[in-house]
């Protein structure tokens, strides 16, 4: 699995960190996406598809 | 009788997370996704914003990638619209064509309200079209807008416009700028803002109805026989939900498409997104939510739910959709985030957190329904630290104990 974010399109609701925090964080100062791990072990990949899922401004782009 | 076949009425956030979470789960029969627009799915949000103020351009705005899309194996019909649903039979009518289905879910969306009368060249916005055609009137700056509205839209096109060198002037029925959406409390405050970036604002003011020339809006009446001129006018007044496909059917279309907690409208129905009004077990109440992020949370749920009840034994039970509501809004530099219901509040507890800047509040504030805090708001506050706002309402906390979270911002 490959996470690439478009940081451009992020608006910081944060979904994706509560989703897979060992996966996101935000920015402290404008709470843009930071991907921590931009190839997580399986056992992330599900909770890493759904934050792609549900980041609402499709800012999560996952390729296998 | 199974058919091999999920139909998803609506192709924009709500339908398109649908279609994918059919696919994550396993369902591999095939999935048509109808939509009226000739697009391929594309966000919304962007428009009163990035798209409005030239910073993108549409192709932007799509919400997945060609090879991600075609990796769906969809039967994709754009262009195309729902004219009826049969619902004891699960069929979808397409005109002259007739799609027999295991089951549907309804993603339609709501539609731009117009002012009664005719539309005389007023822009409404909520498609990409509409978009593209405001910011042909806005392209060369010193042109004087009129919006009539004061919702979240109305204000976050009156930021761009006034970023983009225009005159803006907003009129409204409320009190305050998003007051139906946040209250007059933190309405009042961006009022301010808005004043303090030269929007005119025009509250409590009714519209009788368009100044009309030769098929161009250049204003309009108000009430009191006043006019308000312009070269152009956005009439953003709210929406209606695209419901009129279904009318003659047994659904109930009272306010959407009335959902039970599980976002089902009828046996092998289900709606999601703006279109669908549900039972909210947490909020303990019919709730529709016209915001990005219920879009895909529902349309994962009803997913979801639709599989479970077509096939439980591989699907699994169906789940109540509880979700925590959120929508944000950006103004000129700054970010509105709300979390919970903050409709209907008994009390609003505001903490201005920074005065300086008029024109860039920073302030949070809590919603107090009985005995808890059921919403929360931020303005100007960070993302990452308003997040601590959540908390608070995801599980309605005791009243006291909720605000000792704001205590926290404010410190």
């Amino acid at each position: 699995m490959k996470i690439t974010i478009d940081e451009d399109r992020c608006c910081g609701a944060g979904q994706c960190v509560l989703e897979a925090p060992d996966v996101f964080d935000q920015r402290a100062e404008d709470g843009v996406v930071v991907l921590l791990d931009a190839a997580p072990p399986a056992e992330l990949h599900e909770a890493s598809r759904s934050a792609e899922q549900l980041c609402p401004t499709a800012a999560i782009e996952i390729s296998e | 009788m199974t058919t091999g076949r999920i139909a998803i009425v609506g192709a924009s956030a709500a339908g398109l997370t649908a279609a994918e979470a059919l696919r994550r789960e396993g369902w591999d029969g095939r999935i048509s996704l109808i939509g009226d627009e000739p697009h391929e799915p594309y966000d919304r949000p962007p428009l009163s914003k990035q798209v409005l103020a030239g910073k993108w351009e549409p192709e932007r705005t799509g919400l997945r990638a060609a090879d991600a899309l075609t990796g769906l194996d969809l039967d994709l019909r754009l262009g195309t619209t729902a004219t009826g649903l049969d619902v004891p039979n699960r069929r979808v009518l397409l005109g002259e064509e007739a799609l027999d289905c295991d089951g549907v879910i309804i993603a339609t969306g709501v539609a731009a309200r117009a002012l009664p009368g005719a539309a005389h060249g007023a822009h409404v916005l909520r498609g990409l079209d509409d978009a593209l055609a405001l910011r042909a009137r806005l392209a060369n700056p010193g042109r004087r807008l009129v919006i009539v509205g004061a919702g979240v839209l109305g204000v976050e096109v009156a930021a761009v416009a006034r970023e983009l060198g225009h005159e803006v002037v907003v009129v409204a029925p409320e009190a305050a700028p998003m007051e139906r959406a946040v209250g007059i409390e933190a309405g009042d405050l961006l009022a301010e803002a808005h004043r303090a970036h030269g929007v005119r604002l025009r509250l409590g003011e009714l519209v009788d109805g368009l100044l009309d020339d030769g098929g161009r809006a250049r204003g309009v009446r108000l009430a009191d026989g006043s006019e308000l001129t312009g070269d152009a006018v956005l009439i953003a007044i709210g929406c209606t939900p695209a419901v009129q496909w279904l009318r003659d059917g047994p659904l109930d279309l009272a306010d959407g498409i009335g959902c039970d907690s599980y976002c089902a409208a009828a046996p092998g129905i289900y709606a999601a997104g703006d279109v669908a009004r549900w039972h909210h077990p947490v909020l303990r109440r019919p709730v529709r939510i016209e915001h990005r992020m219920n879009a895909t949370e529902q349309g994962m749920a009803a997913a979801r739910n639709l599989l479970a009840e077509l096939d439980p034994e591989r699907f699994g039970t169906r789940r109540e959709f509880a979700p925590v509501p959120y929508f944000w809004s950006d103004q000129y530099g700054f970010k509105v985030q709300a979390y919970g219901d903050l409709a209907d509040a008994d009390q609003v507890q505001l903490r201005v957190l920074d005065k300086t800047d008029p024109g860039a509040p920073k302030a949070a504030a809590l919603y107090r329904r009985g005995d808890s805090a059921f919403g929360a708001l931020s303005i100007g506050v960070p993302p990452k630290q308003a997040r601590a706002l959540r908390g608070a309402v995801a599980t309605p906390q005791p009243w006291e104990q909720a605000l000792g979270v704001l205590d926290e911002l404010a410190s």
